[in-house]
């Protein structure tokens, strides 16, 4: 299609413009434009008559060459030109000059300052969250018709009983995992039915507890920080405050309540299904009988290498639910704060209850456990 | 000259709930229209239908003469870019800045270089009234009118030959909402843009419609301002004749 025609009118030579300038054709314009600047003789009038319709990004792109040669000593005249685009671009405010390149080690430097601002203004938030909630939760224990049951019991049921499939086959697949492993290794020492030792403490003591907590951070952490986050970016904690509602009554509360009495009783399970995936591999592969599997399980263990593990839970509960919240509560508008913080959430989460599962080794073994 | 946009037979149930039925509108090019009707009336499903976002129960919507459901992807793809929606709640990308925001449809869909790509970026925002510090913003950080604002450069970024503007002075104050009434009215004026917004806000209606379409009886009427005002309809009546409408056209 032809953009451009060279005319002549009254000995002067110019540019009759044809067609349709618009975004759709913008490099043909462009190249259009180009013919303009590089015609001999000089053009001295472009002519719009012929023109069926110019956009305002072709307008800006042909104002633009005009004031380019202008600068350049060659004035165009404009015929039937409408010059109502070309009025927004003269009323343009001029562009500010670039900020000038800063000094290295300044960058350095500041970079340095605004990550000890943001890690001061990260613990005082921290702290404040960490206030308010355990005020709330007292506040909640002190007279029990503030607790909100029924919340508790229908995140109970979302990060507790929805989690029991997946929770269980894990266990299993673990126990299987590690007694096989065991089996294997233990064979080259004759020592085979050791391996029942092995899965029973290795499960009871860490495995159980750790993967089910794992799999609740993942699963639950990141849903406890998408739906507050969410609910903070529609206003929706505004909306409670606003009230005279406690936000962390009403949406921390229960879901700490909840993972305290949930994963516990995750654990529980998966220290049951962990015994049985071990049973059922000693039977089909050590030749013990299920009678003989219960004998070993309870002559290795005691009742404390079950407590040893039982009660780290509800520590790991208190992590997962409380980053899970703040993290949900630090969101702002965008989309994409409430998922990097949902992100973050897990991580943290999963790093946090490893942290303390390793304080924990170390404590209950200066007990002597 | 064939209208831009027509609609036929159009027909919108949801349940029992009969929205359209057999629903006839014709937009001609280059002129503003206002769709207005109670809550409920189908405004925006009528909107929804019109952009392929919801599939009506039976009739057809031509845009530029094609019947939209006949097309292929790219052919609707086509279609798609020209037009741009204000959406109700400016619908701007979160994560992104304004300019961003501006910037990404022309990214997508034209070659035009970077550079120029923000030179366009502050034509659009001081086309509609804002300044380029504005462009660093998140939507988050913005105001209402401002929202509005970059929501419109946005609309605005491929420069399309029709405009979709849902309720687009709602949540403005006065002024800001007749600035954003004669910056539609320049747009039309300057691009020769085709206008379809929903609007409850009267100032609009009369000062910036050529026509005007009132959704009563699972229909609607068109006609001009003037038309609309001496039309019996007992609906039209009280809409246009209450205390409001009374109060805005004696300030006409």
């Amino acid at each position: 299609m032809e953009y451009l025609t060279p005319t002549v009118e009254d000995g002067t030579t110019g540019f009759l413009l044809k067609g349709r300038w618009t975004i759709e054709c913008i490099s043909a314009v462009e190249e259009a434009l180009n013919q303009i600047s590089s015609h001999a003789p000089r053009p001295q009038f472009l002519d719009g008559q012929k023109l069926e319709i110019m956009d305002i990004t072709a307008a800006w792109l042909l104002y633009k060459k005009i004031n380019e040669l202008k600068t350049s000593g060659i004035i165009l005249e404009l015929r039937n030109l409408d010059s109502g685009h070309f009025r927004i671009f003269d009323a343009l405010p001029k562009a500010s000059p670039e900020p000038q390149g800063e000094n290295r080690l300044v960058d350095h430097l500041a970079r340095l300052g605004h990550w000890a601002v943001d890690l001061r203004i990260d613990t005082v938030t921290g702290l404040d969250f960490l206030g308010r909630s355990f005020t709330a939760l007292i506040r909640g224990l002190l007279s029990p018709r503030q607790l909100r049951l029924r919340s508790v019991a229908h995140h109970l049921y979302a990060t507790g009983v929805q989690a029991i499939p997946i929770v269980a086959l894990i266990a299993l697949l673990i126990s299987i995992v590690l007694a096989y492993q065991g089996a294997t290794q233990l064979q080259k020492f004759g020592a085979s039915i050791y391996t029942i030792d092995l899965v029973a403490i290795s499960v009871l003591r860490e495995m159980g507890v750790l993967l089910t907590s794992i799999i609740v951070a993942g699963r639950s952490g990141s849903a406890f920080a998408a739906e507050i986050g969410f609910m903070k970016s529609n206003e929706e904690v505004d909306a409670l405050n606003t009230m005279g509602l406690d936000p962390y009554a009403i949406l921390v509360v229960p879901r700490i309540l909840a993972l305290i009495i949930g994963l516990p009783l995750l654990t529980l399970l998966a220290d049951l299904t962990g015994l049985a995936g071990a049973a059922l591999l000693s039977i089909a592969t050590l030749d013990v009988s299920l009678l003989q599997y219960l004998e070993r399980v309870k002559d290795t263990i005691q009742m404390h290498t079950f407590w040893v593990g039982i009660v780290k839970a509800p520590v790991f509960a208190v992590i997962i639910a409380l980053i899970g919240t703040y993290r949900g509560m630090q969101a702002t508008g965008s989309s994409e704060s409430v998922g990097r913080l949902t992100t973050q959430a897990v991580v943290q989460s999963i790093f946090l209850v490893i942290a303390a599962d390793a304080v924990f080794s170390i404590i209950f073994s200066k007990l002597g456990f | 000259m064939e209208p831009i946009i027509k609609v036929r037979d159009l027909v919108n149930r949801f349940g029992d709930q009969v929205v359209h039925d057999g629903l006839d509108l014709d937009v001609e090019t280059g002129k503003v229209m206002g769709i207005v009707g109670g809550s409920g009336a189908g405004k925006s499903v009528l909107l929804r239908s019109i952009l392929g976002l919801h599939t009506p129960n039976a009739g057809k919507v031509y845009i530029e003469g094609k019947d939209v459901s006949t097309l292929n992807a790219d052919e609707y793809r086509q279609i798609q870019r020209h037009w741009g929606v204000l959406f109700q709640s400016s619908a701007l990308f979160s994560s992104l800045t304004v300019a961003e925001n501006i910037e990404f449809p022309m990214q997508e869909f034209t070659e035009l270089s970077a550079a120029e790509r923000e030179e366009m970026i502050t034509v659009k925002l001081h086309l509609v009234g804002l300044t380029p510090e504005a462009g660093a913003k998140y939507p988050s950080e913005l105001s209402g009118g401002m929202k509005k604002r970059a929501a419109l450069a946005r609309a605005l970024a491929l420069d399309p030959p029709i405009i979709f503007l849902d309720e687009p002075t709602s949540g403005l104050d006065p002024i800001s909402a007749s600035e954003f009434d004669e910056l539609i009215d320049y747009l039309r004026a300057t691009l020769g843009l085709t206008v379809v917004m929903i609007t409850h806000d009267l100032d609009s209606l009369f000062g910036i419609c050529d026509t005007i379409a009132v959704l009563v009886d699972k229909r609607v009427i068109v006609d001009t301002p003037e038309g609309i005002l001496s039309n019996p309809h007992p609906w039209i009546q009280k809409y246009f004749h209450g205390s409001r409408a009374r109060l805005a056209l004696k300030a006409e």
